[in-house]
């Protein structure tokens, strides 16, 4: 019965300033979507990090079947000339620079691409003889690269000597700094959601303050009439959530996943199920966000 | 629920005399503001149970205030009041709804839901409480039977006259069956006819055993109904007589209803004594 009652309350609430709730659930959409555009470039800069971005800092790719380098002229690399390759890198010559490194072989390079590549088409047409084996070097100090490039480069077997880090971490210093900008402005943003949504309440209890009065003449709880209110507000809030969390898939769907991956097939792009790892985190930030801002503004206008 | 009210009146001082006292100011002080002088003036009371009592006197001398703190909507600055053997002081705020849920209170104003039916006025107050439809759907025909309200369950309040509006909003004030009803000028806003009309059934639900505290200004009414008289004059009781008349030739102060002492009452009046009291709503449905 009193739930009934609370779901009634809520209703005609909601029916009675409708147009304040459309501006709250616009308000709050707008800034989660701001929240969540941040995440998703984390998570794009996670999905392109791949398997040994953060364990290692440069890669010698060995010669494969189809590689055009000089030093490949022999053909793909020979387990002789690999063997050779890791005494060179064992030599205290190269080994004073080098934390730690890994053979990673053909199969290890495709397992590592398909997990990487795994929203993208490009991963049904390469097959596990198409990818380089290669040494992966955890440097001591990654400025000394060039010293491993001009160690290596030369070597028979040795396709190429790639710094990875120079190759993305401009682009990510770029993503970086985009979702700075989204974050900023969606902190501007959740400042008018909690505004607007105080505002709301403050004007739904006012209109309705013959009812809350006599709820309170009658002996009913704080809970019961203040429910309703706070209820109102949180909706409002997780319908802008869930708006949010929509247009995220969207863009990730629609603009990555048909657009972007097609024109850049060689990048790795995040699935549109990977933005719903967002979605709850979008839903509790605006459900939290409202729930406390109207608790807040009932305290001050709503006597109980 | 019943055995938390039983020890609430075992920690109460003296337990005889808080059963029988359902209203009790002792030396009441309520200070609005420090540079005026005091809306209440160190009153002290008592309204037993199953009693009728006017409370009367001009525009601010104090009646709505004394209302104001049996209700717990305002502290008192000095003194305790005690409603059904509890000090409101030291009632917790999470605790203040099941004290006015034994307090129906009746406006001038009426303060009906105008959207709402007259059923729907008075099944509020028992949605809001968290009673069950079925409870409902029975108590709140009985209850617009006992205003003379039958047969208009589905008007809204405009289609109402003002003497039915009243008897929507005194409905709506005992369907949860209180002990105590305060009336705050009830017919103020009604013409004479009307208002003994209201006073009938004021009178009917006080008969059944609840206490009854009405403030008012109108003379005719007070002389009709012949009850006790509480006049306030700048805060401070002049008059308190049983059986009286609005104007008394004599003012006396205390010659009847000041505080007893624990021995017992210092003159006898009828009562219907009803076993009703704050909350039991519950227990005697």
């Amino acid at each position: 019965m009193r739930l009934a009652f609370v779901l009634g309350e809520i209703g005609s609430g909601l029916r009675r300033n409708v147009s304040m709730v459309v501006s709250v659930i616009l308000v709050t959409f707008v800034s989660l979507t701001f929240v969540g555009a941040a995440g998703m470039l984390q998570l794009q800069i996670n999905q392109m990090k791949g398997y040994w971005y953060d364990k290692v800092q440069v890669a010698i790719f060995l010669c494969s079947d189809g590689s055009t380098a000089a030093g490949c002229a022999t053909g793909p690399v020979t387990p002789e000339q690999q063997d050779n390759l890791q005494t060179l890198l064992e030599s205290p010559a190269v080994a004073q620079y080098v934390n730690d490194f890994q053979y990673e072989s053909n199969e290890e390079a495709y397992k590592h691409f398909k997990d990487q590549f795994s929203n993208s088409p490009i991963v049904d047409s390469v097959t596990p003889d198409q990818l380089p084996s290669s040494f992966r070097i955890n440097m001591k100090d990654p400025e000394k690269y060039q010293i491993i490039s001009e160690t290596f480069s030369s070597q028979p077997g040795v396709e190429t000597v790639i710094d990875q880090r120079q190759l993305l971490e401009r682009l990510f210093s770029a993503m970086n700094a985009a979702s700075l900008v989204a974050v900023s402005i969606a902190g501007v943003m959740i400042v008018c959601a909690i505004l607007l949504i105080a505002t709301t309440i403050r004007l739904s209890a006012f209109s309705r303050r013959r009812e809350t009065g006599i709820m309170r003449l009658v002996g009913a709880s704080k809970i019961v009439i203040q429910l309703p209110f706070i209820l109102e507000g949180v909706i409002a809030a997780v319908i802008g959530a869930a708006l949010a969390s929509g247009t995220l898939w969207a863009v990730a769907h629609f603009f990555l996943g048909e657009y972007l991956s097609k024109q850049y097939p060689d990048t790795a792009f995040i699935s549109p199920g990977q933005t719903l790892i967002l979605a709850p985190a979008l839903l509790i930030l605006g459900g939290s966000l409202a729930g406390i801002s109207s608790l807040l503004t009932l305290r001050r206008y709503l006597k109980v | 629920m019943p055995v938390l009210r039983l020890q609430i009146w075992a920690v109460s001082a003296v337990p005889c005399r808080v059963i029988r006292a359902m209203i009790r100011f002792e030396n009441v002080t309520k200070v609005y503001d420090h540079t005026a002088r005091p809306a209440l003036d160190d009153v002290s009371l008592e309204i037993d149970r199953g009693e009728f009592a006017f409370l009367v006197g001009a525009s601010g001398s104090g009646k709505s205030t004394f209302l104001r703190l049996v209700l717990k909507e305002d502290r008192a600055s000095s003194g305790a009041v005690y409603v059904a053997g509890q000090n409101v002081a030291k009632i917790s705020s999470w605790r203040v709804p099941r004290l006015r849920r034994g307090i129906g209170v009746v406006f001038q104003d009426f303060r009906l839901l105008p959207q709402k039916s007259v059923f729907a006025n008075v099944a509020f107050a028992m949605q809001v409480i968290g009673k069950s439809r079925s409870v409902i759907r029975d108590t709140v025909p009985e209850v617009l039977k006992t205003v003379g309200l039958e047969g208009k369950e589905n008007r809204l309040p405009h289609e109402l006259s003002g003497g039915e509006q009243q008897r929507v909003a005194i409905a709506r004030a005992v369907v949860n069956r209180p002990g105590i009803l305060l009336a705050d000028e009830p017919t103020g806003n009604l013409d004479p006819t009307t208002s003994m009309g209201i006073m009938g059934v004021l009178d009917k639900i006080n008969q059944n055993g609840t206490t009854v505290v009405m403030a008012t200004h109108d003379d005719d009414i007070v002389n009709e109904m012949r009850k006790r008289v509480v006049e306030l004059r700048n805060g401070i009781v002049i008059r308190d007589e049983a059986k009286a008349l609005y104007t008394s030739m004599i003012p006396v102060v205390g010659q009847s209803r000041r505080l007893r002492d624990a021995s017992g009452r210092d003159e006898s009046q009828p009562h219907a004594l009803g076993e009703r009291n704050p909350g039991a709503g519950e227990e005697q449905r």
